[in-house]
């Protein structure tokens, strides 16, 4: 006979022993090292580690592993792992225009400063499944130039000089930090960026779509993608400078958007922000879509109901560890709660039957 | 348990957790912001619970954990197996032995004392979001206190049915002051909130602690004319006879026979160990082995 | 207790929890339990700051405060050797009275009650915690009744009616934890009191 879950702990082990064989599959297959998972689904890779907040590819590809590719479980490893790191202080901020750039192209314009670079991206593949990779071979070797040695100035840099795109206010405030504290509403920018950033790549994708579907549009062109590795710098107190304490990649998209002025702004360009762990530009650029939805507020334009520019509503949603976590609790037993409507229900029903056989 | 710390959260976590806690405990049922943790099990687990419970064990502390009232559910024992692992605190099934419950769903049904603690599981902190869903809304609502909206949720409900169709998580208004969600317990287990022991609610993924001090006034929103009731199965115990326990309905063959059974596993065993039996017998076919699972 | 702290045998860097994790697990049941139940007397050790604290005071502090957290130093409390050691063991800032969390010292040196924060309608919680020292434990003088009492409690308060004013803010105000030698008390703001009794 069936009793509800209960049965504890036997079942718990023997469920947890049979998930581990799955895991593996068939034996008689070569298990995967962590460093094939690193290096051949590097995407996935990123994807966890900016979902999961923590950069360490490394960890990302255990997680992967673990998770059997279940990359939302895989994120969820990272962040309960990261949540117990200890915190010895803070990086100074990253200086994207110093950026090694692999990848970095403007849509704005036909040519800038530092150059169109497409590096490694699928954009002029075209679509046709690759049969040789399902056989092993040797891979021809791809061209190399000497990498450029200089900064490369963002694109929207020669904007601002001619003073036609909105100027982002310089601040040195320590920003929250929305891992060590609720976040509260209204939100800052900083604490919108941040929820954004470890946000769910398909719910930030799907926000971003919708303004570009009308509601809210906010006519964004890419004035700006660029993908590579910067500096992460610390100050050390003790020593009285900033050391190198390693590189991470990044990807960074700044968009310049349309904007006729509002009540409170006269005409000029404005921006919206996506900067995420990794060669991750499809998430950079959503999110940076669903920022410039979000500052409809400070430049003084309409709330016009749709999703993307409601803050509460897009940053109480975006974090897919809450959501699936909440979503996949409705397994759990309720029968107590269930009970009580039962109840309730054929009380109800008793008196509405009892009601109408009296009008009867 | 070396490689994490005592009951496996740092201690800046706990000191943000239990600072929260005392201001809870100051301002009865008001929701305080807290920023919680991913834990190792996912939001909907009882993160929030967890956490709480985490921040308040000591190492001499009795730890009960249950869900739906049973010991025996598997959320129940996998969270009790997580303390033991981490904080290697002593557990029992026993609520007269335990000094910290954590609960899912239910309150027992024996009376808590002074020197022990609730710990409540909540999924949705917030009584009125499934009447306004926007934080910033509910916020100023409770700053107000003007709880008008849910007063005419209740008083819909009876003009359509004739009475309030909220059978769990039904509110209350604590102190005379803040409306707040008792958590998806059953409205029967609702009188019982006001109680000896000290009652903490953590809600993890809603970053939400609130908490009951022993003996606060808590009173279950109703009308002069339209009185709150508690309600159970209309029925006693078929394994200890129990006439005044929460009851759950359980299925038991493919005729749809059905039994009715305490929904508190040791107040049930409790009393059938002091004789008491039910139409079914003490010894009924209700399996509750790890087979059954 | 003077106001110029000579330097005294405890050094800044001694008097910590010997084992943080649970001292400080302790430490809170401690606080939590008078908390919740206004008017009781709990023990509370574990540490020891230089002279001019309590050891109950002390502990509460390495309870609860760290980086996250403001710490005023009332005057009759402060020293150079107290804030050494209040920031080797927590690391909280030390803040000006209307900026604090924690708030600690004799009643007279903590006055006047309205400089600490008292949180804000929509934030009630973003509120100061005063620690109050009392040389010693004296006869109560009020008796107090609300969340956490059956009945009613009795405790010894410093300015009954000063702290009637704060209860009258409610859900606003601030709260208190009493510490004299190894013991603790608290009064949160929802309790209301009554003089004498």
């Amino acid at each position: 006979m069936y009793v509800a879950v209960k049965g504890g702990e036997r079942a718990i082990d023997n469920a947890h022993a049979w998930l581990a064989e799955e895991r593996r599959g068939d034996t008689s297959v070569a298990e995967l090292s962590l460093a094939q998972i690193r290096e051949q689904l590097k995407l996935a890779v990123n994807r966890v580690m900016a979902e999961g907040s923590l950069f360490d590819p490394d960890l990302a590809a255990l997680a992967i592993k673990q998770s059997r590719g279940d990359l939302i479980e895989a994120i969820f490893l990272i962040r309960a792992y990261r949540t117990t790191l200890p915190r010895f202080g803070n990086s100074r901020p990253v200086e994207t225009a110093d950026m090694a750039c692999d990848r970095r192209v403007s849509a704005t314009f036909k040519d800038v400063p530092g150059g169109q670079v497409l590096g490694p991206t699928f954009d002029y593949t075209h679509r046709l499944l690759d049969f040789k990779l399902a056989a092993e071979g040797e891979l021809p070797e791809a061209p190399t130039a000497p990498p450029r040695r200089e900064p490369t100035p963002h694109v929207t840099s020669f904007l601002r000089d001619e003073d036609i795109i909105q100027t982002e206010p310089d601040s040195d405030a320590t920003p929250r930090d929305i891992t060590r504290e609720p976040v509260a509403f209204p939100a800052d920018r900083a604490t919108r960026l941040q929820t954004l950033t470890r946000g769910d790549e398909g719910f930030i994708l799907g926000m971003a779509y919708s303004t570009q579907r009308g509601y809210a549009r906010n006519h964004a062109f890419v004035g700006e993608l660029r993908i590579g590795t910067v500096a992460v710098e610390m100050e050390i107190p003790e020593l009285g400078f900033a050391i190198e304490i390693g590189e991470i990649e990044l990807t960074e998209c700044e968009t310049v958007n349309q904007f006729t002025g509002s009540k409170t702004e006269p005409p000029q360009f404005t921006r919206g922000y996506g900067l995420v762990f990794g060669q991750t530009e499809r998430k950079a650029i959503a999110m940076a879509l669903v920022d410039r939805a979000l500052r409809w507020r400070e430049l003084g334009e309409d709330n016009v109901g749709a999703a993307a520019q409601d803050e509460e509503f897009v940053l109480s949603h975006c974090d897919n560890i809450q959501a699936t976590g909440f979503l996949e609790h409705i397994k759990l037993p309720h029968y107590v709660d269930f009970q009580s409507e039962l109840e309730l229900v054929r009380k109800l029903r008793r008196e509405a039957t009892a009601a109408q056989e009296a009008a009867e | 348990m070396s490689e994490y710390n005592f009951a496996y959260l740092d201690e800046q976590t706990k000191r943000m957790i239990r600072r929260a806690i005392l201001k809870g405990l100051a301002i009865p049922g008001y929701q305080v912001p807290f920023a919680s943790r991913e834990m190792p099990m996912p939001y909907g687990w009882g993160t929030g619970g967890v956490q709480v419970s985490a921040a308040a064990l000591t190492p001499d502390d009795t730890l009960k954990v249950i869900d739906q009232g049973a010991d025996d559910t598997t959320n129940a024992v996998s969270i009790r197996k997580f303390f033991e692992r981490t904080a290697g605190v002593a557990t029992t099934e026993e609520t007269e032995r335990a000094s910290i419950i954590q609960t899912r769903h239910r309150i027992p049904e024996a009376a808590l004392r002074e020197d022990q603690i609730l710990v409540y599981q909540v999924p949705i902190p917030e009584p009125l979001r499934f009447l306004e869903p926007r934080e910033t809304e509910t916020r100023k609502m409770h700053s107000l206190e003007e709880y008008g909206l849910m007063h005419v949720k209740l008083y819909e409900d009876i003009s359509q049915h004739g009475q309030i169709a909220t059978s769990y998580a039904y509110p209350v208004k604590v102190e005379g002051r803040y409306v707040m969600d008792p958590s998806p317990i059953p409205k029967f287990d609702n009188p019982k909130l006001e109680m000896a022991a000290i009652q903490l609610f953590g809600a993890g993924r809603e970053q939400r602690i609130y908490a009951v001090p022993p003996y606060t006034k808590v009173v279950s929103l109703d009308f002069e004319d339209y009185p709150f009731e508690a309600t159970k199965a209309d029925h006693a115990c078929d394994l200890c006879a129990a006439a005044d326990s929460y009851l759950d309905e359980v299925i038991m063959d493919d005729a749809g026979g059905r039994m009715f059974v305490c929904s508190d596993t040791d107040y049930c065993r409790s009393r059938r160990a002091a004789g008491h039996v039910g139409r079914l017998g003490s010894e009924a076919p209700l399996s509750t082995g790890p087979e059954a699972a | 207790m003077t106001a110029s702290m000579t330097p005294d045998t405890t050094d800044i860097y001694s008097g910590g929890f010997a084992d943080p994790a649970v001292a400080s697990a302790h430490g809170f049941r401690a606080a939590m339990d008078v908390m919740a139940r206004p008017g009781t007397w709990r023990s509370l050790t574990g540490a020891r700051a230089p002279a001019g604290l309590s050891e109950a005071a002390a502990t509460l502090l390495l309870t609860l405060c760290d980086p996250e957290t403001g710490v005023y130093l009332a005057q009759d409390v402060d020293s150079a050797a107290l804030r050494g050691w209040l920031t080797f063991h927590t690391g909280a800032p030390l803040v000006p009275a209307t900026e604090a969390d924690f708030a600690v010292g004799g009643w007279d040196a903590l006055m006047p009650l309205d400089q600490f924060r008292i949180g804000c309608s929509q934030y009630p919680d973003r509120s100061a915690t005063l620690v109050v020292e009392l040389p010693e434990r004296r006869a109560p003088n009020a008796t107090l009744t609300g969340p956490g009492i059956k009945d009613s409690a009795r405790l010894y308060l410093p300015d009954s009616a000063a702290l009637q004013r704060n209860a009258m803010l409610y859900p606003l105000g601030v709260d208190l934890f009493f510490t004299s030698g190894a013991d603790v008390a608290a009064l949160p703001r929802s309790t209301q009191i009554t003089q004498g009794g």
